[in-house]
């Protein structure tokens, strides 16, 4: 490989007004009111196209015609991707697809001394074109908007590492983009309204939802719910997928979790049926309560969804914990995070959805153009724009308080289900770390089990660990100090000075910036 | 001991890393009652961001080589029932020089070092080859360590603390020394934001931060940070198997220099990642990164170990060693403050010295004669100046 390898050239001179890492909801709407504004944009998305994890859809080549009938608001990405290839069409936005950014740093940056933002950009490893590597490269910009999304938030279970478990997020992608369902009888389980948007997406894949397990008693979700009317798009959302899964018949469990996956071991383990079990008022398996769900062959576990840190983390910005125990990003009304000409949109600061993530893409888009100059007329849309996402934010809040994690889910693990599935750590591994070892916090459960140390570095035992975690810190000074623990905690896991794993010759050949 | 009516612990441990953790063990062992502060969390400072090595292929001859050998017999020897526990692994080091000239600095060094008793074997590249079929083809020679070896600091840390306590000791996390008690002029305990500690003996085992602990019990202690990254790799099959070190690093370990200092050191890890260091720069404790540290590290690295180029990075991280002027750790009582001991300044070498230094300072509390002399130790050792280098460099730090 090295072969190919180009020379480290001295980094481009050029430095973008404002750079927008992601292309989801809230990515596309902030590039295309900067370069709206006028500024000079560079838009950076891992995805090959535009649209994030919600508007995540087939590749061209697919020749899907209706690739807007998986979605909701398709017609709000359409108008958001046509502003934005707008601009790029006239040079107005920079668009590199299939990119990572790895890691950000302050620099200084432009003409006006003032500090800007520098990017190591790479490009995604399957994007390479065989025989001519391209090597990461240095962007700068001075002001930042930072739109990274989510991922699953996932929750171990005895069987969840079989072929055919997925997560939620993963069932509904796998729609998005393949146009089918992954198999022919689902079981979608764990707490939140994207459950029911997840069985949507499998009925009209033309699959059956063999069940839903929502964890909790579930309160406010459904039409006449308090939060719900207040927001009539969610309150006709809710509504339809109810009259969807009546029509389909759906069993829909509440206070009931998916307690173990069992395979079939005549088809290599894949999932073959799954124990259902009620949960009590604390969230603690009722024991004798387990039945068998059979013949199912696909299970989405859905936990909601964790913010993507990592350069958040990186640049140093002030983060809190989320009603639903994430790790978010602190952002004013102008989305601007605690560090200057740096902001956030979208789930970075909390999971909010996208029509939420639109709203703060726009206002920050509109705020880090004026951080640079470039003036913004602050009209009705602005007004809107408030409005739509005070309205979400409510809206979620309400969502998160309902759908809290099960206090009781380590009562199902068993001995041998795996915490960590990158290093192969067991439940009585941790258990024992955190009993013998008094390792309950996840710096010194990591240490001393490897939970998190592999290659996906704690993104999927995160939560567990952070979970585990909490329960060590109950008792010990009260609830505030218990929030400041987990707080505190959860920085700690999240820290990753590489956002994702990066070549150590690149990491040799990182050219050196040229300063005037 | 007994001159000094009981109040608390006899012995009051200041940091629960690798030092701290060894100290406890053997003096809870001892019969003695301990009680074990950490601001944080145990292992989280220095012992969480370091290596685990336990080289002798380093040391010059000195207080800290008698030390270095000192140690290695108590893992190979009274403790080597636990090494599983903490991955002890007896892997052997290898100095490779790549120049000509280097070669003749590294048999200038070997001659010294087996004067002194080190066990070392200079091999050639077909030698080399063989112990590491993956190195540059720019070694022109090399140097065998059977001794050097490797744990892993924060299993050895939890279960240091784990046998500790079932002799009884106590461990408190969370836990932030204010200040000192005193009755007279003898230390008696220490304040906490989580209240008082009384103790026959304190013991300051706070690694890089000790200079700013002894400040608190008014005597100076010329303990600083030194900052090293460490890049981690992804699990791979074994490729590299022993610890391997380019010929520039003795010069780095054993200099004083403020600056930005780098040199490859390469090992493989039973669990499958490669730790590749080193850096060394006195820069208080700022966690600013630092992009030159890291592109050093990986370019250093590459020419040793070619095959590294395509591997993959999955996190770095940096840990500051606690820098002593001299290079020699400083361990035992301080005549300045009655009451108040150190076991600390272990630079880069805290994690293997652990053991020795904690065997030592049990032997010394309870007044038994020590195994070795602790006299080269002395915490009232250093001159005006090291002490004037230290307080400016607390300032430095106060002021950043």
């Amino acid at each position: 490989m090295t072969g190919g390898v180009q020379e480290a050239e001295a980094a481009p001179a050029e430095v973008f007004d404002v750079a927008v890492v992601g292309a989801g909801p809230a990515g596309l709407a902030a590039a295309g009111e900067a370069a709206a504004a006028g500024c000079s944009v560079l838009l950076v998305d891992a995805g090959t196209q535009f649209g994030g994890q919600y508007w995540r859809h087939a590749a061209p080549e697919a020749e899907d015609t209706d690739p807007g009938r998986w979605h909701h608001g398709w017609s709000i990405y359409q108008r958001l991707t046509q502003r934005v290839r707008d601009a790029v069409d006239v040079g107005r936005i920079r668009h590199l697809a299939s990119t990572h950014v790895v890691s950000v740093r302050r620099e200084q940056a432009g003409g006006d001394g003032a500090e800007g933002f520098l990017l190591q950009a790479s490009l995604l490893p399957e994007a390479q074109k065989p025989g001519s590597y391209q090597a990461p490269q240095l962007l700068q910009a001075r002001a930042l908007i930072l739109c990274p999304g989510t991922y699953d938030r996932q929750l171990p279970v005895p069987g969840w590492t079989l072929p055919g478990v997925m997560a939620a997020g993963g069932v509904q992608a796998f729609i998005k983009t393949q146009g089918a369902a992954p198999g022919r009888r689902v079981v979608l389980a764990g707490t939140g309204p994207f459950l029911l948007s997840a069985a949507a997406s499998v009925i009209h894949a033309g699959a059956e939802v063999a069940a839903i397990c929502e964890s909790n008693s579930l309160t406010g979700w459904f039409p006449g719910g308090a939060a719900a009317a207040l927001v009539p798009s969610k309150a006709a959302e809710g509504a339809g997928y109810v009259a969807l899964l009546a029509k389909h018949r759906v069993p829909y469990y509440r206070s009931t979790a998916v307690t173990a996956i069992h395979g079939d071991a005549a088809r290599e383990g894949a999932v073959r049926s799954v124990t259902v079990s009620a949960l009590d008022a604390s969230g603690t398996p009722v024991p004798g309560s387990g039945r068998e769900v059979n013949d199912v062959d696909v299970v989405g576990l859905g936990w909601g969804f964790v913010p993507q840190p990592e350069l958040l983390l990186q640049l140093g910005a002030q983060t809190t914990l989320d009603e639903d125990g994430s790790l978010v990003g602190v952002a004013d009304a102008d989305q601007s995070s605690s560090i200057p000409r740096l902001y956030l949109a979208g789930e970075i600061t909390g999971v909010a959805g996208a029509a939420a993530a639109v709203a703060e893409g726009r206002i920050a888009g509109r705020a880090a153009s004026s951080s640079v100059g470039q003036a913004v007329r602050a009209g009705v849309a602005d007004i809107q724009d408030r409005a739509t996402r005070a309205a979400h934010r409510r809206f979620a809040s309400v969502m998160q308080k309902a759908h809290p994690i099960p206090e009781g889910w380590t009562q199902w693990l068993e001995d041998e289900t795996l915490i960590c599935r990158c290093e192969e750590v067991p439940w009585e591994t941790a258990r024992a770390a955190a009993e013998e070892l008094s390792a309950e916090e996840p710096r010194g459960l990591k240490g001393s089990t490897r939970i998190g140390m592999g290659w996906c570095q704690g993104r999927m035992c995160g939560f567990a660990a952070q979970c585990l975690s909490k329960k060590a810190h109950v008792g010990e000074g009260g609830a505030s100090s218990g929030r400041e623990a987990e707080h505190a905690a959860a920085l700690s896991a999240a820290k990753r000075p590489l956002a994702v794993p990066m070549r150590l010759g690149d990491l040799a050949e990182e050219p050196e910036l040229t300063q005037e | 001991m007994s001159a000094v009516p009981r109040t608390g612990a006899d012995v009051l441990v200041i940091g629960a890393g690798a030092v701290g953790s060894a100290v406890a063990f053997y003096c809870a062992r001892a019969g003695m009652s301990v009680t074990v502060l950490d601001k944080g969390k145990p292992g989280g400072g220095t012992s969480s961001r370091c290596e685990g090595n336990l080289l002798v292929s380093d040391k010059e001859h000195g207080p800290e080589l008698d030390l270095a050998n000192y140690s290695l017999d108590l893992w190979r020897g009274e403790l080597e029932e636990f090494g599983h526990l903490w991955e002890f692994e007896n892997k052997g080091g290898i100095i490779v020089a790549s120049r000509e000239s280097s070669m003749t600095s590294l048999q200038r060094a070997l001659r010294t070092q087996r004067e002194h008793g080190i066990r070392v074997e200079e091999i050639d590249v077909p030698q080399l080859r063989e112990l590491e079929p993956n190195i540059s083809d720019d070694a022109v020679g090399a140097a065998f360590y059977p001794d050097d070896a490797q744990l892993m600091p924060m299993l050895l840390t939890a279960h240091m603390l784990r046998l500790a306590r079932s002799h009884g000791a106590q461990v408190h996390p969370d836990t932030e020394v204010t200040g000192f008690l005193s009755q007279g002029e003898r230390i008696t305990g220490v304040t906490t934001n989580r209240g008082e500690f009384q103790a026959n003996v304190v013991i300051n085992a706070a690694g890089p931060w000790s200079g700013q602990l002894a400040s608190l019990a008014g005597v100076s202690v010329p303990v600083e940070p030194r900052r090293g990254y460490v890049l981690v790799t992804e699990p791979l099959p074994p490729k590299v198997f022993h610890k391997v070190y380019a010929a520039e690093y003795i010069d780095n370990v054993g200099s004083s220099d403020d600056g930005l200092q780098t040199s490859p050191v390469v090992e493989g890890t039973p669990a499958g990642s490669i730790l590749i260091g080193s850096s060394r720069e006195r820069v208080g404790f700022d966690p600013t990164f630092s992009p030159t540290a890291v592109r050093d590290i990986a370019r250093n690295a590459v020419e040793l170990f070619p095959f590294l180029s395509d591997v993959r990075i999955l996190r770095h991280y940096f840990g500051f060693r606690p820098y002593s002027p001299d290079h020699v750790p400083v361990i035992g009582p301080d005549p300045r403050a009655p009451g108040l001991w150190h076991a600390c300044g272990h630079e880069g070498a805290g994690i293997g010295l652990a053991s020795g230094t904690g065997k030592l300072i049990a032997q010394a509390v309870a007044g038994e004669p020590t195994d070795l002399d602790l006299a080269a130790f002395a915490p009232d050792r250093f001159g005006a100046a090291d002490s004037e280098a230290a307080q400016s460099g607390a300032a430095k730090e106060a002021a950043a």
